[in-house]
């Protein structure tokens, strides 16, 4: 940590800093020293927590116009879109900001896969941000039954009936959840309410998750411990500061290609339809980034089962620390893993394209295979891997490669003597 | 105190102001959980009676009860045997289509997958009975889950024929 003996020069700011240290911790954030070489992979923090503000923003508007009423919500949903001044713009916004959120998340838990960032000393960081995904998948879904479409309304019905699963208490459950005994009035009210409330917790939960980080310090590239603050690091001000404002620039426009763009690719036609419980869409499909989830729970040929393997994909997440046995965190010195990480992001985007197919024939054949290998990966693969993988030499300080005049981590100790007395000349 | 801490007045305190506590936070809290629950007025929509006159054979009719849709079937004399052909062995609930109905030529059940709560597709399938296009659960003419994901027939609700032509459903 940076130092905790910050004296503000202004004798106003000293009179506030000793009765609350507030200018404390924002110099604590400005001089927070980083890993220099933290490469494009770690600016998506920074790009989430835009997202989330995005989010609640534009949401907190949205609410200022949208009605929870069975009879209303579709009509004030097309309100906003039509009537409302940018009521277009905020929507598609908001609805498209869902899906950046997503894409971000996605990106930002797979580099952590790749790095290890994940391992000791960093645990709660990525526990955290576990359950933080499983609130964001919570909020999604239920602002996605919000403007009472055909896919809202049956997209909340398979959702909610996975818990009539659950043997013995399922059924009531369900009723609990429904407020009745279907999806209905009383359902769409409180998954209103619901939805307002989690971007909060959300926010909390993403205080912790900084602070959590704030105490080891970021993980890097090269994933070995350094020391803070020295020649390893550089302050977060300015120097990640315009990285990450570089990078939140070329992922708005991104995010503005969906928007302006191509608004409504990322949806469902069928949502632009009224809810209607006695008609049930011929493909019912949650969000692309659902999907893959969809696709194992779809797989397993059983009711119950099938449930707990699409929780238990998500939940094998928070013992990965565990699983992984290896001490060694960045895959650039694992050449196994290294290989074993690529299938996996190639075995999850296998599970999410057919997840969006029909449920049957080769599509089923495949979820089946590559739900089977997702488990695998985390356990039977990892744990074995980080015993008996041989993993390339790491280097002592992130400067060393780079001074040793080359990019490649230099392989060991030996080679390392020698390449330092020739520099020596 | 004493170091052995033997069980004295504090102790008994201790645990009498835990305990009352305990019922105190689960009174407080229950209202908060039950509200969730099916309210009077949800409750208030308990019964539907139809009119079944207009039904011809082969037909079938969806009602809506409790907010769910009910399938009614006028079943043709070929379905009736077809779903009465079939040995308890080769069913996955087993279930007596004689049990399923009340008359055999009307079959009256939720219109509800048992897998995930969709509305099957009437007269499709292998079973030309229902199909539910969500997550492919087949039903036979018995509205019996044949092959797929569902792990129950569909479900029969409480009903009475009130005369030939009304069916009250709940």
């Amino acid at each position: 940590m940076s130092d905790n003996h910050y004296i503000p020069k202004s004798k106003v700011g000293k009179w506030f800093n000793d009765r609350l240290p507030l200018l404390t911790l924002a110099n604590h954030l400005t001089d927070y020293p980083t890993p220099k070489n933290l490469n494009y992979w770690w600016t998506f923090g920074g790009i989430l927590t835009f997202c989330l503000i995005t989010q609640i923003v534009t949401g907190l508007v949205l609410a200022m116009h949208y009605v929870a009423d069975t009879k209303l919500a579709f009509a004030s949903v097309e309100h906003i879109m039509r009537d409302v001044n940018y009521g277009w713009l905020i929507r598609y916004v908001h609805a498209n900001g869902a899906s950046m959120f997503f894409l971000a998340v996605y990106i930002h838990i797979f580099r952590s896969l790749f790095y290890g960032s994940y391992k000791s000393p960093r645990e709660i960081i990525w526990i955290l941000g576990i359950i933080i995904y499983l609130l964001m998948m919570a909020a999604a879904f239920m602002g996605y039954v919000l403007p009472w479409g055909q896919m809202s309304y049956w997209g909340a019905t398979v959702i909610t009936n996975l818990f009539s699963a659950i043997p013995f208490i399922g059924e009531g459950i369900t009723t609990w959840l429904w407020g009745g005994f279907s999806v209905d009035n009383p359902t769409l009210t409180r998954f209103y309410a619901l939805h307002y409330l989690i971007p909060f917790l959300i926010l909390g939960l993403v205080v912790l998750h900084i602070w959590a980080l704030h105490v080891p310090g970021n993980n890097n590239p090269v994933g070995i411990e350094i020391k803070k603050p020295s020649n390893d690091t550089v302050p977060f001000h300015p120097y990640i500061v315009i990285k990450d404002a570089f990078a939140l620039l070329l992922f708005m426009i991104v995010f503005a290609f969906f928007v302006f763009y191509t608004p409504n690719i990322l949806g469902h036609a069928d949502n632009y339809i009224e809810a209607n419980p006695l008609v049930t869409p011929a493909h019912i499909v949650p969000e692309w980034y659902l999907l893959p989830f969809y696709a194992i729970l779809r797989s397993v040929p059983d009711k119950l089962m099938g449930v707990i393997a699409m929780f238990s994909a998500i939940l094998i997440l928070v013992a990965l620390p565990w699983l992984d046995t290896s001490k060694v965190r960045s895959a650039v010195f694992r050449p196994l893993y290294k290989q074993f990480y690529w299938i996996l992001v190639i075995d999850v985007l296998i599970l999410g394209y057919v997840g969006a197919m029909p449920a049957e024939g080769l599509y089923l054949l495949v979820a089946r295979v590559a739900t089977a290998y997702y488990f695998i990966h985390f356990l039977v693969i990892l744990p074995v891997l980080g015993l008996t993988e041989k993993t390339n030499a790491i280097p002592l300080s992130i400067s060393e490669p780079v001074l040793a005049g080359s990019a490649m981590p230099t392989r060991n100790i030996k080679d390392k003597i020698e390449i330092n007395l020739k520099s020596l000349g | 105190m004493s170091d052995k801490k033997p069980k004295n007045r504090r102790d008994f305190i201790f645990t009498a102001t835990a305990a009352a506590g305990a019922v105190g936070v689960g009174a407080a809290v229950w209202p908060l959980i039950d509200q969730m629950n099916p309210d009077a007025s949800v409750k208030a929509l308990a019964s539907t009676e139809v009119d079944i006159s207009s039904v011809k054979p082969g037909q079938s009719i969806t009602v809506v009860w409790r907010g769910k849709p009910v399938f009614i079937k006028r079943r043709t004399q070929e379905e009736i045997d077809k779903a009465r052909s079939v040995s308890l062995d080769e069913l996955k609930h087993p279930e007596k289509d004689e049990d399923r109905v009340k008359n055999p030529e009307w079959l009256v059940m939720l219109g509800i997958c048992t897998h995930l709560g969709c509305v099957p597709l009437s007269d499709k399938g292998e079973y030309d009975g229902w199909f539910c296009p969500c997550h492919g659960s087949h039903y036979d003419t018995s509205g019996r889950i044949r092959k797929g994901p569902a792990p129950i027939n569909m479900e029969i609700p409480e009903y009475v024929f009130l005369n030939d032509n009304t069916i009250k459903i709940g």
